[in-house]
């Protein structure tokens, strides 16, 4: 493995990283970051759906997404110029005209991977620029016994059905649907034997970028303390 | 495999089978064997089973899931993003508003919410009593006529939300006047 280090450059920056290998998780490595949604660590085939990851590298005619793009030698990578900016800006806008972005109440708040990339492409979560489209689907799915999904948090950026995949009883969770009313689903029922091992598995929700899938045990508490605050809220306003 | 499929619903989703579906699925049991069990079957065994059916029974996913050894996610996952597959019985009398450029340029979304508040069901779906169920088409090669709606056979042309109601009408005059006929009919050979 060590004899195929390469050292590319990365703005300006020297970097070594396996030949062949993704360019993405070589530049998140050494802490050069790269706004991202879809990607995960051991991807062999990443769906570069979010558009969020696109670099500039020399010899390239166009920006491309570094989360597919794979290390040579010598490459010559830039991620900060003014045009990669504003690509990736109008993806993310792209992205949260169809999102909620009701941050206080979301399950994911602080540690959600939409607010952490608004804050680094300095994008407000609520876009004005783009019409919003609200999603015609429901607010909260909780037909699974360990799981709740709220579908309009949702990014349908695939970790989740990615990683469900990878387990070896294998996908409960796809998307359904497509175009504006593509979801993501799964397909069990209490009384399906499969969906126990989502109980201790939670895989899913664990890769979720943003607050759409959770563990119906945190969701429930996270809910109740909501509710809480803002009761107690309403009962000091009053006295 | 057809009782087994059952015994893993919970009580609401087994009520919900009814006769007529579980003779459906019980045909699909006999039908399946034909198909290898190569994945790439999975469209061509969903259109066999609604061509012959007219629908595709959630239990029918099921089975197909296990025939062709992948998940009842993927299948699903499939089965809605095509057009083609329906999830519903078909109606007697199916109302497809065409959603192509030129109709959708000519106001047919518009339409096609005066269908689903006249009926009462959503796209996609069937009334309870079988009489109407609603889609969306992409384009019906009928532009010049835009915006458009097939009953049935028939092509509606220039359809206003005003003839929404028109439309429903007729096809309810003639299940009354049919229901008279036979009536009648039942009354003389009496």
């Amino acid at each position: 493995m060590s004899d195929n280090l390469v050292t590319i450059t990365v703005d300006d920056q020297k970097i070594t990283a396996p030949v062949g290998s993704y360019l993405l998780p070589a530049c998140l490595e050494n802490d050069i970051y790269i706004p991202n949604l879809c990607f995960l660590e051991g991807m062999d085939d990443p769906p570069a759906s979010c558009r969020l990851c696109l670099v500039d590298i020399e010899g390239e005619a166009v920006p491309v997404a570094s989360c597919r793009y794979r290390i040579f030698a010598g490459m010559v990578v830039t991620t900060d110029s003014e045009e990669i900016l504003k690509l990736r800006q109008l993806a993310f806008r792209l992205l949260v005209s169809t999102n909620d972005g009701s941050c206080r109440t979301c399950i994911a708040n602080h540690g959600c991977e939409l607010q952490k990339i608004a804050k680094f492409l300095h994008q407000p979560l609520k876009t004005k620029r783009l019409r919003h489209i609200d999603r015609e689907y429901p607010e909260l799915v909780d037909n699974h016994p360990f799981l709740v999904y709220e579908p309009k948090k949702c990014v349908l950026c695939g970790r989740c059905v990615h990683v469900c995949g990878q387990l070896e009883k294998g996908y409960k969770l796809d998307f359904a649907n497509r175009g504006m009313d593509t979801i993501v689903s799964f397909f069990s029922s209490d009384s399906d034997p499969a969906s126990h091992d989502c109980e201790t598995c939670l895989a899913c929700t664990e890769v979720c970028p943003v607050g759409a899938l959770s563990s119906k045990v945190k969701w429930t508490s996270f809910v109740a303390e909501l509710e809480m605050k803002s009761a107690q809220k309403h009962k000091g306003g009053q006295g | 495999m057809l009782d087994q499929l059952l015994a893993a619903l919970n009580e609401t989703e087994r009520a919900a089978v009814d006769e007529e579906e579980y003779q459906i699925l019980q045909a699909v049991v006999d039908e399946l064997p034909a198909f290898s069990h190569e994945v790439s079957q999975l469209i061509p065994i969903l259109q066999e089973i609604q061509g012959k059916h007219g629908y595709l029974p959630r239990l029918a996913l099921d089975m197909v899931a296990d025939h062709v050894q992948t998940t009842i996610g993927k299948v699903y996952g499939i089965a809605t993003f095509y057009n083609q597959f329906r999830f519903n019985p078909p109606g007697r009398n199916p109302i497809k508003v065409c959603l192509g450029t030129a109709c959708h340029v000519k106001g047919g979304e518009i339409l096609l919410e005066n269908f689903e508040r006249r009926l009462q069901i959503k796209v996609g779906e069937t009334s309870d009593d079988r009489e109407y169920s609603l889609e969306r088409v992409a384009c019906i090669g009928c532009c010049a006529l835009a915006p458009a709606v097939v009953v049935g056979e028939k092509v509606e042309a220039y359809v206003t939300p005003s003839k929404v109601e028109g439309i429903i009408t007729e096809i309810e005059v003639r299940n009354e006047m049919a229901a008279r006929e036979q009536a009648k009919n039942d009354a003389t050979s009496e």
